[in-house]
């Protein structure tokens, strides 16, 4: 593939790409639309660069590989739809608490259940959220373009490494399926450090004092790997404070790295009397809406999209809305993102849903509709 | 050492059992990988001086997939359950067999799910008694090993923990074998099956387990109704078939190492 000239590629396709990019060896996978393009691709490509691609026998099972690649030292990645994102809950609660990297992609289909299978949706943001159990930090992409979602998928994979958190890109059928132009730089450019044995003599695998990497096993240095609450070691523990503290540690690194985790993108006037929060390819609709609204007529208008769904820009929405008087949430689903939204507008502005959840994409007019009824 | 198993239990046989096996099969330490589910048995992960990976229920055997696909020079052992592998992970056992997957299964079968108090798994006798199955279940049980050999496993082997010098020979055999085996090890489990079916104490309960096993050698040759009731205990069967991550590392022209760097 030309690695410096622009391509057309496919949103799955990217992601596959990108992952490549960022060193992903390994890719366990179980087929589901619409995210199959991604396991297809990696199924051609990483036999050819040494890397390991296995179709497992379920969702469930391709998602305990990664974690079991990822323990070995590869950069691992999985790909579903909502469905087997469900299925994959257990093990990602697993992954965060056990804190072992790897990159969890849905592409999200319209559900609940078997949905329509074919039509785009973004039904999965609070499963992204809250999908497995007990408290537990997330990170959450959400690409609005082709070459968003291979320059997110590579700082999913390398953040993912770096916090030693898994991390989430929730694309939608629209991106995944979607052709567009994308520059691929020379991959090795975007690699981080490789993973090594060579570790501080007082490592340890779960050191209280923060972040610390992971050493793959085979190295010599024995440690415990256990989703039950565990000691600076590994080793499993019962005591309430070691359990709170632990608890508190997973947290407090997504706290820490905050700004590097929340990624938005506002374009639009200074000024803006409305404003548009969303994500994923509604993105494309509000910025088509926006692009004319302000460029071509200077209306106080503005769009605010979130890469990052979790954990939730709120300062970034909190200074926007403090300039506002509306703000507009259009999303494909019945309100989820909303909740979030309204939670730290704190009645700034006054906040108005859009939704739609027919499997069609929401629509330039339908945003301009709305936005046209707050201008006048 | 200071560990969660009941008094009376066969938890710690066959992890001395498994880790005998390991210094007989002349493993380097840094070599070896134990991976577990969840339940008693796969507790033995955590009191083990190895990098150890106490996994989620039933999904020990995905978790090893993944791990040995990226480390292939890696020996791994996966402690499971009866409920742990036959039921919950019953997927991820039949398509470890069928891969033939150089994975070393050890499955630790007490017939009754110990760490939540006594149901009964897809390992316990039609008939006994548990928790979930007061009248006695009305389940059949499966036969492990003709299960993995059906799904393509290459190496099944039965000992249990009343002769756990058989049992230590039968894990450093499956150890040495390339593709995936499975050492089914009968345990005792006193407290949560034994007492709800009278079959006495801790030492009733082994004396029975070995009265009731019989040698592959010894049941050579004998008609199946002299068989009835026994467990045949030795290598059940031993096939040489091409083991997958070897297999896949082949097709991409890439050698596994002997051993792992660092």
């Amino acid at each position: 593939m030309p690695e410096t000239k622009p391509v057309l590629m496919q949103g799955n396709e990217a992601c596959a790409e990108g992952a490549i990019s960022a060193g992903v060896r390994f890719y366990a996978g179980y087929p589901i639309t619409p995210s199959t393009e991604v396991a297809e691709r990696m199924a051609v490509r990483l036999p050819d660069i040494g890397g390991v691609f296995i179709q497992m026998e379920d969702e469930i099972a391709s998602m305990a590989a990664v974690i079991g690649a990822s323990i070995g030292g590869m950069r691992t990645l999985t790909a579903t739809s909502g469905p087997g994102f469900s299925l994959k809950q257990e093990n990602i609660g697993y992954a965060i608490m056990a804190e072992i990297p790897c990159v969890i992609v849905n592409v999200q289909r319209m559900g609940p259940s078997t949905g329509v299978p074919t039509a785009p949706s973004q039904g999965d943001v609070m499963q992204a959220r809250w999908g497995t159990h007990g408290d537990h930090p997330v990170i959450v992409f959400s690409p609005a373009s082709v070459y968003e979602t291979y320059y997110l998928t590579v700082a999913a994979v390398n953040l993912s490494q770096k916090l030693r958190q898994p991390i989430i890109l929730l694309l939608d059928e629209v991106i995944g399926h979607m052709r567009e132009k994308v520059t691929i730089p020379k991959g090795s450019k975007l690699m981080v450090e490789k993973a090594s044995d060579k570790v501080p003599a007082d490592w340890k695998p779960y050191d209280d004092k923060g972040l610390t990497p992971l050493v793959p096993f085979g190295f010599g240095h024995y440690y415990h790997v256990t989703g039950l609450f565990h000691d600076q070691y590994g080793f499993p523990t019962g005591d309430p404070q070691q359990v709170e503290r632990s608890l508190d540690r997973i947290h407090e690194k997504l706290e820490k790295y905050r700004d590097e985790v929340a990624l938005t993108n506002y374009i639009g006037h200074k000024e803006p009397r409305v404003v548009i929060v969303t994500y994923g390819c509604t993105v494309r609709s509000a910025r088509a809406v926006v692009k004319k609204a302000y460029w071509n007529n200077r209306q106080p208008v503005g769009l605010l999209s979130l890469q990052t769904l979790w954990p939730f820009p709120d300062k970034e929405v909190q200074e926007i809305a403090k300039k506002a008087d509306v703000v507009i949430v259009p999303e494909m689903n019945m309100g989820q993102i909303i909740g979030e939204v309204e939670r730290h507008v704190k009645g700034e502005a006054e906040v108005i849903p859009l939704n739609r959840y027919d499997g069609e994409m929401i629509s330039p007019e339908q945003i301009s509709d709305i936005m046209g009824r707050w201008l006048s | 050492m200071p560990h969660i198993w009941c008094p009376g239990c066969g938890n710690g046989i066959v992890t001395a059992a498994l880790v005998r096996a390991i210094e007989r099969a002349d493993y380097d330490q840094r070599d070896v990988v134990i991976v577990s589910g969840i339940g008693c048995s796969s507790r033995a992960a955590g009191y083990l001086n190895f990098n150890t990976l106490h996994t989620t229920h039933g999904r020990a055997l995905a978790f090893a997939t993944g791990l040995k696909m990226a480390r292939p020079e890696l020996k791994l052992f996966v402690i499971m359950g009866d409920g742990d592998c036959s039921a919950i992970g019953g997927n991820h056992f039949i398509h470890s067999a069928r891969r033939n997957i150089d994975l070393n299964a050890i499955v630790v079968n007490n017939h009754i799910y110990g760490m939540t108090g006594g149901q009964h798994s897809p390992l316990t006798p039609i008939g006994k008694k548990a928790t979930t199955a007061p009248r006695g279940t009305l389940e059949r049980e499966f036969n492990l090993l003709e299960l993995a050999r059906g799904a393509g496993a290459t190496f099944g082997a039965r000992g249990n923990a009343a002769q756990p010098r058989q049992l230590e020979q039968l894990i450093t055999r499956g150890a040495n074998h390339k593709g995936f085996s499975i050492v089914e090890a009968l345990s005792p489990c006193p407290i949560a099956y034994g007492r709800r079916n009278k079959l006495g104490g801790p030492v009733d309960m082994m004396k029975e387990l070995k009265k009731n096993s019989i040698s592959t050698e010894r049941a050579a040759g004998k008609e199946e109704s002299e068989l009835k009731g026994k467990k045949i205990t030795g290598v059940i069967f031993n096939y040489d078939e091409p083991e997958y991550a070897a297999e896949y590392y082949h097709s991409i022209g890439k050698d596994i190492p002997v051993k792992s760097s660092g």
